[in-house]
């Protein structure tokens, strides 16, 4: 079984992980891994069931979640073991090849008698044939994709330069010519599988880690057997028909229809609405809502996949449809690079026929153009740029979940955020913290550290309370403790006897959820509303700083959006969207020119999110959205959506200049190949340096995070740290 | 120059016992985990097993 673990960090924990379990004499071995962060478990499964695994990692402190394999992740490992193969094979041949190549060109400058040169290169050649076809095998592949399907990628240069440099070479040592391209061919091969596999590498991380978060938000539901016991299993083995359970503060685990029980409950992942629907039996309820005041048995109408709404889906599928597919930036240069190498070889080749040299010289003057100009930095400008870039990524807590993420998302010249859950927090907040004088909030939150209930947890967050009051709970009402004799109260306005301050708080707070304390004669109530990330105003006037439009759309009421608008700067704003109207929107802004960045968490906002040119959703989004945003950010904090426009911006800047260094490095070396000046030392020479810059030149992309996007924040926080 | 003929054969049956070495060790999947690698190299469990 393999397991993601959540928290392992170091050594110490591999050993204590290992240790701890390996103590169970029924667990025959447990590895941990700590580069992706899962355990790997064989055990006695006649002795022991994966939840007793789950349970006693649970125990020792590492929760972990079962993970489930999948074809394309293994296939994937494959791949990346054969590149390593190559990787390894051509690396012999190229240090091995290089030390008699480096013979020949100092004996070529001394006197070197011709037996010994030819020897030399019979050996080379003994080791580049092989070598060559070994390693060559993921660019031939590729090339002869490509060029059946009657299309052009890089590869069809690399293979053509490759295979030429080789054939060329064994004529010429059999001609007992001067110059041979062995080390040139392999070279290239060694350098071109170091980006393929830089490549490589990074995609599987960034699935590793998309799959990873899976893994974790892997809900359980309680299901209740027909014996009236409840089980807690997961959503993935809950089927249709089944009776679930739902307590409050409980996130809804399926699709299906209140059976028994009446309660409120927050759709804001949902509708988008932050007024708490009530819902009694016969009313559907939808995967993804919190259940807030009372326990719910529902029948399950849609688990696991299938929970959504049929408008949602039909939306999402057209949505998809749309998207058109975008070509990445090396793509567009293997375009543009191919025709124009093939057609500098061909004028050489013709050139030379037309000054008089003999076809053999004219073909040898081609063949070292197509040597000199295999784009050798190019198959590392973009990769290497990708890898170091996606790292800065991780560092500002932004997962991404492909490749072509990072150039869609430096594109960008609008934002749409969504509101709720995007721009506010998940949780509540007291939004009259000020009025409540500390003791009053102190009670308050000991009896609300006790109860499970999203407006409760506010309060208890707050007064920051840690020790809860022992209570009575009374369902759907409130909790009850004798605190000094007397009994405490916090609940409902009917539980409270408050209906008075009820009323006048629900008049001074309208947009507000209200909760009452009463403890004797004192009476309070407390207005719950929804907090904006504390950044949200900075990261959207930086975003406009920039020059990026930014606005938002939101399913909610317009007076609610209004505020929020204001609040963070007099933001254009849609408000009471479906759905629908968020993707017709989005399409507008995109048939006006506009590369649109979507923002955004529920379970409304997966079409659009599909439907933007690129999305970004907060880890605590409905799971729906999450598997259609292109990257996810961690954290309470909005910085990061900033961040990733930054280092994107940044890390295509620097692809730019790395493919831009390409093309001059051939400007230099394409005249002296043609007029016939190249030897196989300028080319190895000119390939490893242009290399060299351009992987030297893509660790620039680490800084971002510290130089650009900390600047600001570091400057305010210096600020605030020299005030006082 | 004689000698080449011992060297050259050296050279290369190093070059190839150093692949063959990659070659192993990336086939016990001693590449799949290189950061946990570093971390067991200073692991002390083997020597409280022993005791």
């Amino acid at each position: 079984m393999d397991l993601v673990v959540d928290g392992v960090k170091c050594g110490g924990c591999i050993g204590a992980i290992e240790r701890g379990l390996t103590k169970e004499r029924s667990i025959r071995s447990a590895r941990v891994n700590l580069a992706n962060k899962r355990l790997r478990v064989e055990w006695d499964d006649t002795l022991l069931k994966p939840d007793e695994i789950l349970q006693k990692l649970e125990a020792i402190g590492y929760p972990a979640f079962p993970f489930v394999n999948n074809d394309s992740a293994s296939r994937e490992k494959a791949e990346e073991r054969f590149l390593l193969r190559c990787l390894g094979v051509a690396a012999f041949g190229m240090m091995n090849i290089m030390l008699l190549s480096v013979s020949v060109w100092s004996g070529n400058d001394s006197n070197m008698s011709p037996e010994f040169r030819d020897f030399f290169h019979w050996i080379s050649a003994l080791i580049a044939l092989p070598v060559v076809a070994y390693s060559g095998r993921p660019f031939f592949r590729s090339a002869l994709k490509a060029i059946r399907g009657g299309a052009m990628n890089m590869d069809v240069p690399i293979t053509l330069g490759v295979l030429l440099a080789v054939v060329m070479s064994v004529v010429e040592t059999w001609q007992h010519a001067e110059h041979a391209y062995f080390d040139s061919a392999v070279m290239l091969l060694l350098f071109l599988l170091a980006g393929r596999l830089l490549d490589q590498q990074m995609r599987r991380r960034t699935r590793d880690a998309a799959s990873n978060l899976q893994a974790m938000q892997a809900d359980t539901a309680c299901k209740l057997l027909p014996d009236g016991q409840v089980r807690e299993l997961p959503v993935s083995d809950i089927a249709i028909g089944d009776l679930v359970l739902v307590r409050p503060g409980d996130r809804v685990p399926v699709d299906g229809r209140v059976e028994t029980g009446t309660s409120q409950v927050d759709q804001s992942l949902v509708t988008g609405e932050t007024v708490y629907a009530t819902l009694a039996s016969g009313d559907a309820v939808y995967a993804g809502s919190i259940n807030v005041s009372d326990t719910l048995q529902v029948r399950v109408t849609a688990a696991g996949t299938g929970t959504l709404l049929g408008e949602i889906k039909q939306l999402l599928q057209t949505a998809l449809e749309q998207r058109s597919s975008y070509v990445t930036l090396a793509d567009k240069a293997a375009r543009l690079y191919a025709p124009l190498v093939h057609a500098t070889a061909l004028l050489s080749f013709l050139g030379w026929m037309l000054a008089g040299a003999g076809w053999q010289t004219s073909l040898l003057t081609a063949i070292t153009v197509l040597i000199i100009t295999c784009p050798c930095a190019l198959g590392l400008a973009v990769p290497a740029v990708q890898v170091v870039a996606s790292g800065a990524m991780f560092r500002a807590s932004v997962i991404m979940n492909g490749g072509d993420t990072l150039e869609r998302l430096a594109n960008v010249d609008h934002v749409v955020f969504d509101k709720t859950g995007t721009l506010t927090l998940p949780d509540g907040r007291l939004a009259n913290r000020s009025e409540c004088d500390e003791a009053t909030l102190q009670l308050a939150g000991a009896l609300a550290a006790a109860s499970k209930h999203p407006l409760a947890k506010a309060v208890a967050e707050a007064a920051q309370a840690k020790t809860p009051a022992t209570v009575r709970e009374f369902p759907g009402r409130g909790v009850e403790a004798v605190i000094a004799g007397e009994p405490a109260r916090l609940g409902s306005a009917e539980f409270c006897d408050a209906a008075d301050e009820f009323a006048a708080a629900a008049h001074t707070y309208p947009e507000a959820s209200l909760i009452g304390l009463r403890h004797g004669s004192l009476v309070k109530v407390f207005a719950v509303e929804q907090a904006l990330r504390s950044d949200a105003a900075d990261v959207v006037a930086a975003f406009r700083r920039l020059g990026l439009g930014v606005e938002i759309i939101s399913g909610d009421r317009e007076a609610t959006v209004r505020a929020i608008a204001l609040q963070l700067g007099d933001v254009p704003f849609r408000s009471a969207a479906k759905p629908a109207d968020k993707i017709a929107r989005l399409h507008a802004l995109k048939a006006a020119g506009h590369r649109v960045l979507m923002v955004g968490d529920g379970l409304n906002d997966a079409p659009a999110l599909a439907a933007a040119d690129v999305s970004l959703s907060p880890i605590t989004a409905a799971h729906l959205a999450q598997a259609h945003a292109d990257a996810v950010f961690l954290g309470s904090s909005l910085m990061p959506v900033l961040n990733a426009v930054l280092i994107a911006r940044k890390a295509r800047r620097l692809m730019l200049q790395n493919l831009w260094f390409s093309v001059i490095y051939n400007f230099v070396a394409v005249p002296l190949a043609i007029a016939g000046l190249a030897t196989p030392l300028i080319a190895a020479a000119a390939m490893s340096g242009s290399s060299l810059t351009v992987t030297l030149n893509s660790l620039r992309a680490r800084n971002v995070g510290s130089v650009d996007c900390g600047a600001r924040p570091s400057a305010k926080a210096l600020k605030q740290s020299a005030a006082p | 120059m004689n000698i080449l003929l011992y060297l050259i054969p050296l050279a290369l049956c190093l070059g190839l016992a150093g692949l063959l070495a990659f070659l192993w060790s990336l086939h016990t999947r001693q590449f799949e985990d290189l950061e946990g690698a570093g971390w067991r190299a200073i692991s002390d469990d083997d020597l409280d097993t022993e005791r």
